[in-house]
C-alpha cells in the first residue's frame, strides 16, 4: 500500500475510499473530498457537516462516508479534520480550470491573487496555481483554508502549496 | 512529615486529570510535579487532537492543557511545582526535593504518573551536539520558541516522528528526510501525508549509520536495511544536516514503581517494561496506582482518561464515592478508554492492557 | 535562531530581557527562560567536554534527565541548564570534566 511505504495515497488507493466521490459527481461542481484511509478512532468531521453528508457512525474507527448527493461542497469540514485530509473540489469552476480548497497551517500565508506553485501529495510540483481565497476565522482554530484555481486536470493531484517567494 | 490524602506524582495529562477527579469528590489531593509548571507534554502538542468529542477531538493540546490547569485551580488541589519526587518508601511515603530542600510526604494514596522516557539510539557520532530527542526539539521549539538547527534529520517514523516533523515546519526549518528502519511508514498515514505533501521524503528500511562533525553535527550518513535489519554494504550515503533528531519510541518512565516493589510485565505493546495494574488502575503494591504512559505508552487521551479512572478508584476507596456512584464513573470511563483502544492501531495495546490486568486476577495484598 | 512568528503560537510574546555573560562574552537573553534556550538562540551548540575524552556536548533531552547540557554556572558546576531559568547578571561558563571552568592549559582536541 503506498501509504505504508511512501506516506501518501496514491491514485488507485484514492478511489477505493469512501470519503472520494466518483468521476461523475466531481464533474458536477463544487464536492468534499474526504482522503482518510485508515481505521483511527476519529470523527469530527461527522458533526461538522451541516448537511449531514459525511457519516461515521460506530465504531468512530470507521471510515468517513461521503453521501455525494448531500455534499454541496461548502468547505465547512476542512479546518476540524485533525488529519487535515479533507479539501474540496470544484472542477466546474472555469472552462479547463479547478478549485481546490485546502488546510494550510504554515507562515507566510500567501496573498489573494498570489501565484504559487501547486504541489500533490508527494510535495512534487504540478502546476501553478492561483491563490482565490484564504479564509481564516476564529472557528477554524488556527487553521486557514486556501482556495487555489489549477489546471482541472490537476484538481485531483494539488493537495498543499509552496511559495515562489525568495 | 507531611500528610495529604492522595499524593499524584506527575502533573501531565494523567496526573492533572486524576488530581481533578479526586478532589472534584471530596479527597484532599496533593499534586507534584518537577517543572516550573504542570501540563507534562501537552503543552508542546500544537496539533489537533483525534477521537470524539467527548475525547476533545478536534481541540489542540495545548488548550487542553489550559482548560485541565484552570480545573486544577478550581478543583482545590495543592500544587507543588519544582519538586522531584526521589523515592517512595513503605506506607506511601515519599521523598519530595521541594525548593532545594528534602521533606517527606505521606499520603493515604498514591498516584504515579510519570510519564514515559524517550528511547535513545546509539550510533558513531551521536553524542555530537546537535543530536537530540524529538521530545527536545518539540520543548525548545514548541515552549521555548528557538529553533536549534535549520536543516534537521527526523530518525523514526511513528507518530512522534511524524508530528515533531510537521511541527519543525511549522517553525520554519527544513526536515531534509525521515528515516524509518523499518519497511513500513509507523504511525497515522494522515500524519505522513502532512509532512509528505510539503516534500518532506520519508525512507523506509533506512537507518543513520553515523553522525560527522568536529564537534557538532555536519553530516548524517544513512545505510539501507535489508528484510533482516542489517545494514546494506555500500548503500551508505551521505546528507549534510545540522540537527539529527530522535524519535525511537517511549518506554514507561516506572523507577518508582520499581522502588516501591510493583510487579511487572514486559508487554513491547506497550513499550516494554510495564507495572502491573488492575481495572482501577491499582499495581500489586496496596494503595499505589498508576496513570497514563507509566502504564504503557499510548497517548495524551487514554492518559487522560486513566488518569480519572484512578482518581474514581481513590476516591471511592477512601469512601468519597459511593460503589454505585463509582461504577458509573468508570464505566463512562472505560467505554471512552474501549473507543480509543479499537482499530488496527489500537487493538495490540487493547490486548496488551487485558493481558496486564490479567495478571493481577485474583490478587491478594 | 528564536521563532518570533508561528502559525498556531503565534507571535513571541517579549519577555523581559537581561544581560548574561557566557565564556567572558555578553549575550542577551530573557529573565525566566533555560539558559540552554538562550544559548542556543545565541548560537552555541557546545555546552562541556567530557572528562576523558574531552568530547564535546550540547542539548540531548532538554528535560533535565540526561546532564548533557551541564554548564558552570556562577562558579556551580554541574548545572542542568535546560531546567535552570536565567537571571540578569549569571556568569555561565564552558565545562570541563568533572566540574571545572576553563584552567589555562586544558586541551579541547
Amino acid at each position: 500500500m503506498a501509504l505504508l511505504k511512501e506516506g501518501c495515497l496514491d491514485l488507485e488507493e484514492l478511489k477505493e475510499l469512501p470519503g472520494v466521490p466518483s468521476g461523475h459527481r466531481l464533474a458536477a461542481g463544487p464536492v468534499a473530498v474526504i482522503e482518510c484511509a485508515q481505521e483511527i478512532p476519529c470523527n469530527p468531521c461527522e458533526a461538522l457537516c451541516p448537511h449531514g453528508a459525511i457519516t461515521v457512525g460506530q465504531p468512530i474507527t470507521r471510515l468517513p462516508v461521503l453521501d455525494e448527493d448531500k455534499c454541496i461542497g461548502c468547505g465547512l469540514c476542512i479546518a476540524g479534520c485533525p488529519g487535515q485530509a479533507i479539501f474540496v473540489v470544484d472542477e466546474t469552476h472555469a472552462e479547463g480550470r479547478a478549485t481546490v480548497q485546502l488546510p494550510y497551517e504554515f507562515l507566510p500565508l500567501p496573498e489573494k491573487g498570489e501565484v504559487v506553485n501547486g504541489l500533490n501529495r508527494a510535495g512534487e510540483e504540478v502546476c501553478e496555481a492561483v491563490v482565490l481565497r484564504i479564509q481564516n476565522p476564529r472557528k477554524y482554530d488556527r487553521t486557514p483554508v486556501i482556495t487555489v484555481e489549477v489546471p482541472t486536470d490537476c484538481a485531483m493531484e494539488v493537495r498543499s502549496l509552496s511559495l515562489r517567494r525568495d | 512529615m507531611r500528610h495529604t490524602e492522595v499524593a499524584v506524582v506527575g502533573g501531565g495529562p494523567a496526573g492533572l486529570s486524576a488530581a481533578i477527579e479526586a478532589a472534584s469528590a471530596g479527597a484532599r489531593v496533593t499534586l507534584v510535579d518537577e517543572h516550573q509548571r504542570p501540563g507534562g507534554q501537552l503543552f508542546k502538542q500544537i496539533h489537533k487532537f483525534f477521537g470524539s468529542k467527548e475525547h476533545r477531538a478536534g481541540v489542540r493540546g495545548i488548550d487542553i492543557g489550559t482548560q485541565l490547569l484552570q480545573q486544577v485551580e478550581a478543583s482545590g488541589v495543592q500544587v507543588m511545582l519544582d519538586s522531584v519526587v526521589w523515592g517512595i518508601f513503605d506506607e506511601r511515603v515519599l521523598g519530595v526535593i521541594h525548593e532545594g530542600r528534602n521533606l517527606l510526604l505521606k499520603a493515604e494514596k498514591v498516584i504515579l504518573a510519570t510519564g514515559a522516557t524517550e528511547n535513545a539510539l546509539a550510533f558513531p557520532g551521536w553524542t555530537l551536539s546537535g543530536v537530540m530527542g524529538a521530545g527536545a526539539i518539540q520543548t525548545l521549539v514548541n515552549v521555548q520558541r528557538v529553533l536549534p538547527g535549520k536543516r534537521i534529520l527526523m530518525v523514526g517514523s511513528g507518530n512522534v516522528g511524524l508530528i515533531v516533523s510537521y511541527q519543525l515546519l511549522q517553525a520554519g526549518a527544513e526536515v531534509v528526510g525521515i528515516v524509518e528502519a523499518a519497511p513500513n511508514v509507523g504511525g497515522y498515514g494522515v500524519h505522513a501525508s502532512k509532512v509528505r505533501r510539503q516534500g518532506v521524503p520519508i525512507w523506509t528500511s533506512t537507518t543513520v549509520k553515523e553522525a560527522l562533525g568536529a564537534e557538532k553535527v555536519e553530516r548524517a550518513v544513512l545505510v539501507t536495511l535489508d528484510d533482516k535489519w542489517q545494514p546494506i554494504a555500500g548503500t551508505e550515503r551521505e546528507i549534510k544536516v545540522d540537527v539529527i533528531c530522535l524519535s525511537c519510541g517511549l518506554s514507561p518512565l516506572a523507577e518508582l514503581a520499581r522502588i516501591a516493589g510493583c510487579e511487572f510485565q514486559y508487554l513491547p505493546a506497550l513499550g516494554g517494561h510495564v507495572p502491573l495494574h488492575d481495572h482501577d488502575m491499582q499495581t500489586s503494591v496496596k494503595g499505589l496506582y498508576l496513570a497514563g504512559d507509566v502504564a504503557g505508552i499510548e497517548e495524551a487521551s487514554t492518559a487522560m482518561e486513566e488518569g480519572r479512572l484512578a482518581g474514581v478508584a481513590v476516591a471511592e476507596s477512601l469512601g468519597y464515592l459511593s460503589a454505585a456512584e463509582a461504577r458509573g464513573k468508570k464505566e463512562a470511563i472505560n467505554r471512552r478508554l474501549d473507543e480509543l483502544r479499537e482499530g488496527p492501531f489500537g487493538c495490540a495495546r487493547r490486548e496488551a492492557k487485558e493481558q496486564l490486568c490479567g495478571s493481577m486476577a485474583g490478587w491478594r495484598y | 535562531m528564536r521563532v518570533k512568528e508561528h502559525p498556531i503560537l503565534g507571535e513571541l510574546e517579549k519577555g523581559t530581557l537581561v544581560e548574561i555573560r557566557v565564556d567572558g562574552e555578553t549575550i542577551e537573553a530573557v529573565e525566566g527562560e533555560p539558559i540552554s534556550a538562550a544559548l542556543i538562540a545565541a548560537g552555541k551548540t557546545v555546552f562541556r567536554y567530557t572528562q576523558k575524552l574531552r568530547q564535546a556536548r550540547g542539548v540531548y533531552c532538554a528535560i533535565g534527565r540526561c546532564t548533557d547540557c551541564m554548564m558552570v554556572v556562577d562558579g556551580v558546576p554541574n548545572v542542568r541548564t535546560c531546567v535552570t531559568p536565567v537571571k540578569a547578571g549569571m556568569n555561565i561558563e564552558t565545562q570541563y570534566g568533572l566540574g571545572a571552568p576553563r584552567r589555562s592549559g586544558d586541551e579541547t582536541h
